[in-house]
């Protein structure tokens, strides 16, 4: 994301459904007391086998990060675990957003917290996508639209606070620790 | 002129309202006071790591419970008292909870404690867990203690973070949905298969943003740990959380537990638990309805938890690209039958069904029979209070008698990253919580079940409606 909230790249396509956090992540590489470097692990099984070669069928074979920095997946990305690593390593891979009709609610908060956007948006958009690899696409985190080449813009839903910590660089923890007043108060 | 009237309240919305340290408004969401935070050794080092980069200290350490449990062995330690990890980054994991844990003043309970256990096994059996609470964990399937009528949910590391250091939690409002299930169950149908049948009717993404409430009067009948059961899989339909209203039941299963209060205050505490039940006016956002006497005992066939069917009936038309691949995955075949395909591995244990119910259920099937030659049997235990009265009652002994492997306390083959694992291709009947591709092994072939169809699969050594062996002894 450049200073302007605007993510421009162009897509890759994992046309899956349910694509859940085992597979984003497999719970084996979950021993990590890091965050960082988790890339290597991103979608370990669908690239790998069992000796750690190249699949054949290895789907991600011809994924570029340079160029493809919005994934668009299958209905209901990142359900399953509560995994912080699904993310990590998603960013770590290259990705800085993903495009779906539906985001698991654990996925799509813990991604907000690590600058992965969830652009959730009508299936019709992600079936045009699906069709059309590799296409341009603009992300707006500021007006919350997405925009697709010839084909339209479109609003996402981004909570304004969620915008409001990505745009300006804003905490979350800082956002909690200024209300220590009231947490105090609370617990008397 | 009377009290203006309180507006009827859904049980959410209850427990809700009363931990609202600030309220939601159009730009920033509300700030909910957590009562209890669990942790354990996968997803804390990280938020820990991240208090200590800010110079911040935890704010209520005696409001965390932590313990371990996803990366531990479940084998007993060498003869010389020495616990043999999978990797030496499980090791260090486990390691570097003991020292955020001592840096920070939380009790850890560790080998040394007698409670030990899964970290949603342990908080109920110490009454850590009671109605009313906000309960977190950087765990999803820490919905098991709304079982009690708490709102329990799963969190990320940064949001683990965030509780450690102020005891809050930033969270907008889910909706409401009321899942109401009706009548009495049939022989050989436990909490397990209708929380299948219940994700197989709503689907993987069916509760997505929403907090479930079960009632109805099959969820009145059922004791503390069957309910748990059903809980701890709302996230496996998407819910955020899983809620059922406390009753008589759930008061006898608190009272006199090691942290459940105590003379006068349990009285009162049983008087203000009482009044957390939904109203009789209250709405959900959304209903459904469940006829629970038509549930079979119940398992999936695919690599999603909402891909069930009931034992006997046929696997479902591969009319879909994800039932295709799917079935592909799983080596079946789309009208065939998934009862008597053959077992290699059936696992007994995590915090879905490692409780004592679960265990007599399971020994109750292979108790003065053998497992089936070729099939390995994993019975693990949810915690060490579990192991402890499943061995005074000799249920131990029922198991390896029978063949099976009695193991240690821990999540261990339910997500497989202890060690703990199948091998490619096997066919696993697991009463876990997901058949995720790869979960139990790379290649694996999970089948989730009831402890009775697991245990009655483990003695034929095939996928068995557990039917077959009840009425045998009849």
């Amino acid at each position: 994301m450049n200073h302007s909230g605007i993510v421009e790249s162009r897509t890759f396509n994992l046309q899956v459904d349910n694509i859940d956090t085992d597979q984003i992540i497999p719970g084996q590489f979950l021993t990590t007391t890091e965050r960082e470097g988790l890339g290597r692990f991103c979608f370990y099984s669908w690239r790998f086998d069992e000796n750690g070669a190249e699949r054949a069928d290895n789907p991600l074979k011809k994924y570029d990060a340079d160029q493809q920095q919005v994934l668009v997946a299958g209905n209901n990305f990142g359900c399953g675990s509560s995994r912080e690593h699904a993310p990590w390593a998603l960013l770590d891979f290259g990705f800085k957003a993903v495009i779906s009709s539906q985001f698991a609610d654990i996925f799509r908060s813990n991604s907000l917290k690590n600058g992965l956007l969830p652009v959730m948006v009508e299936q019709h958009v992600v079936d045009f996508l699906q069709a059309n690899p590799g296409h341009a696409v603009q992300i707006d985190i500021r007006n919350n639209t997405l925009t697709v080449e010839g084909y339209g813009e479109f609003q996402f839903p981004l909570d304004p606070f969620s915008a409001y910590c990505l745009t300006r660089s804003i905490d979350q923890l800082d956002f909690l620790l200024e209300n220590e007043a009231e947490i105090s108060r609370y617990e008397q | 002129m009377s009290e203006p009237s309180q507006p009827a309240m859904t049980l959410f919305e209850k427990v809700w309202r009363r931990h609202l340290v600030r309220k939601e408004t159009a730009e920033t969401p509300a700030i909910l006071y957590i009562d209890l935070q669990l942790l354990h050794e996968v997803t804390s080092p990280q938020a820990f790591g991240e208090l200590r980069r800010r110079g911040l200290k935890v704010r209520r350490p005696d409001l965390c419970l932590a313990t371990i449990d996803h990366s531990t062995p479940t084998t007993p330690p060498d003869a010389h008292g020495v616990r043999h990890y999978h990797t030496p980054e499980a090791r260090a994991q486990v390691d570097m909870l003991h020292a955020n844990c001592a840096e920070q003043g939380i009790y850890l309970h560790s080998w040394d404690s007698p409670n030990r256990g899964i970290v949603h096994v342990m908080g109920p059996e110490l009454g850590a867990t009671r109605p009313g609470m906000t309960i977190v964990c950087g765990d999803s399937h820490t919905a098991t203690h709304g079982a009690f009528g708490a709102l329990a949910f799963g969190i990320g590391t940064t949001e683990v973070g965030h509780v450690l250091a102020t005891q809050c939690l930033l969270q907008s409002k889910p909706k409401t949905l009321g899942i109401r299930i009706e009548g009495a169950l049939q022989p050989g149908v436990t909490a397990k298969d209708v929380i299948l049948h219940v994700i197989g009717t709503i689907g993987v993404g069916g509760g997505t943003g929403s907090v479930i409430e079960y009632h109805g009067s099959t969820v009145r009948a059922m004791s503390m740990e069957a309910r748990m059961t059903m809980c701890n899989m709302s996230i496996e339909c998407g819910a955020r959380a899983g809620m059922i209203a406390p009753d008589e039941t759930t008061f006898e299963y608190l009272e006199g537990r090691k942290m459940s209060p105590g003379g006068e205050r349990w009285d009162a505490a049983v008087a203000d638990w009482k009044t957390l039940a939904t109203d009789p006016d209250a709405r959900y956002d959304r209903l459904v309805g469940i006829d629970a006497t038509r549930i079979e005992p119940s398992v999936t066939w695919g690599t999603n938890p909402g891909m069930v069917i009931g034992i006997d009936d046929v696997i479902p038309s591969a009319d879909n690209a994800a039932n295709r691949e799917a079935l592909d995955y799983m080596h079946l075949e789309a009208g065939a039958r998934l009862a008597g395909e053959p077992v290699d591995v059936v696992f007994i244990g995590s915090c879905t069904n490692s409780r004592m119910t679960d265990l007599r259920e399971a020994a109750s099937l292979l108790k003065d029979r053998k497992v089936a030659a070729g099939t390995r049997v994993l019975v693990v235990p949810g915690s060490e209070a579990t192991r402890r009265e499943a061995e005074a009652e000799g249920l131990d002994l029922i198991f390896i008698e029978a063949g099976a492997e009695w193991r240690e306390p821990g999540c261990s083959m339910c997500l497989a990253m202890n060690g703990d694992s199948a091998s490619p291709g096997d066919l696993v009947v697991s009463t876990s919580n997901r058949n995720f591709k790869g979960r139990q092994g790379r290649g694996v072939r999970t089948v989730l079940a009831s402890p009775l169809t697991a245990a009655a699969s483990a003695v034929t050594g095939r996928v068995t409606n557990p039917r077959e062996l009840m009425e045998a002894e009849v």
